[in-house]
């Protein structure tokens, strides 16, 4: 077994929630040591409230199975993890199914007036001339934001 | 694993802190459908599960020193074991400026308990801190931007004057005077930890009810 096996079997894996996006692009994966038969995976989730971290974990496990080795997930919790560790593949991919991609987080992290100021683009129409209606969506790594150009609401990663 | 165990007054506070998380979570979750525009029931809502997911977090901490799980934590102690602040017990849906002083004075104080605990000697406990506080950072924006929006009314600064002794409960003593300055307001006798609301019994068989129904049932 390889470390590069392994990340490429991780790289086929769907984000549980927003599927066009793998659990690599989403930056989850902090490490993979391989050790004969043995891989030991470092999973760093996004946020602490988020109901997919169980299916994430497990379909790691099973992907380091189907190649044959004995995998352990271990759970990182610590804030190793940023929007900042989504990969621009990733981001290429949020933006064209609809999602904007997080803002990059300054030191201090994000500030309601920065999400206010800051010019979004709408991932429909590409206007900047878009507002931020509510910082809670329908999970808790997104925000709802509207479109005052082409007049579509639409989900942002949040910038965390 | 560290490779010392912290000491138990941490595994306590760390134990109280998840209640208060957990019982608060519960509380906001009442919003759900109930708040007053569409926007504030996803807030809310969202708000609710955030404070839960950190419950949780802090349960497996507590769980990996002293055994057990986080939901046998969360579920199966006596109402008389739950160290919870008052302040997170209080039954405030169908108030909106009540809730509203509340979410602004708990986020208040509950910065200031995650940026001391980020500093903790325990290496989980400060890491698991540094997430939180990451997330934290929307809650505090929704709920700074509510108190701004409701700031001069009637009814939310009688509600902050009514709150405010249970809100200096949720800090340890020696932190409390950074909240009374954060939030401008002198530091009085505080509602203390220990003894639970006439809410609370029915809050723990609620929340309790379908662990209890089916003991040892897997989810």
């Amino acid at each position: 077994m390889t470390a590069e096996r392994v990340w490429a079997a991780l790289a086929e894996l769907p984000d549980p929630e927003i599927p066009v996006i793998s659990l690599v692009d989403l930056g989850v994966v902090r490490d993979v040591q391989v050790e004969g038969e043995h891989v030991r995976v470092q999973f760093t989730p996004t946020f602490l409230g988020c109901p997919a971290q169980e299916v994430m974990r497990d379909q790691m496990a099973e992907a380091v199975r189907s190649l044959g080795a004995e995998p352990e997930i271990d759970v990182v919790l610590d804030d190793s993890w940023s929007t900042d560790r989504i990969t621009p593949e990733g981001r290429r991919k949020l933006e064209e199914s609809g999602f904007a991609p997080p803002g990059p987080r300054t030191a201090t992290g994000p500030t309601l007036v920065q999400l206010e100021a800051h010019a979004f683009r709408c991932p429909y129409c590409g206007s900047s001339d878009t507002r931020l209606e509510n910082l809670f969506g329908p999970t808790p790594c997104r925000s709802i934001r509207y479109c005052e150009s082409c007049r579509q609401p639409f989900e942002q990663f949040k910038t965390i | 694993m560290s490779a010392q165990a912290p000491p138990s007054a941490a595994v306590e506070a760390v134990l109280a802190f998840a209640d208060d998380e957990l019982v608060l979570g519960w509380r906001d979750s009442e919003w759900t459908g109930v708040a007053p525009f569409l926007e504030e029931d996803v807030a809310f809502s969202s708000i609710a599960q955030g404070e839960i997911g950190h419950a949780r977090a802090l349960y497996e901490l507590v769980a990996g020193v002293q055994g057990g799980d986080a939901d046998a934590l969360a579920f199966d102690r006596a109402p008389e074991e739950y160290r919870c602040t008052p302040f997170a017990e209080l039954q405030l849906v169908g108030d909106w400026a009540a809730t509203i002083a509340r979410h602004g004075l708990y986020e208040a104080a509950d910065e200031i308990r995650v940026k001391a605990l980020m500093e903790s000697e325990w290496p989980e406990l400060a890491g698991l801190a540094a997430k939180m506080d990451r997330e934290e950072t929307y809650h505090r924006m929704h709920a700074r931007m509510w108190m701004e929006k409701l700031s001069g009314n009637e009814r939310l600064e009688a509600a902050l004057g009514e709150l405010w002794p249970y809100a200096l409960g949720v800090l340890e003593p020696e932190q409390r005077g950074e909240l009374a300055k954060v939030a401008g307001r002198d530091e009085v006798e505080a509602v203390e930890r220990g003894t639970h609301t006439d809410g609370f019994a029915a809050l723990h068989e609620e929340m309790t009810i379908v662990r209890r129904s089916i003991p040892g049932a897997a989810w």
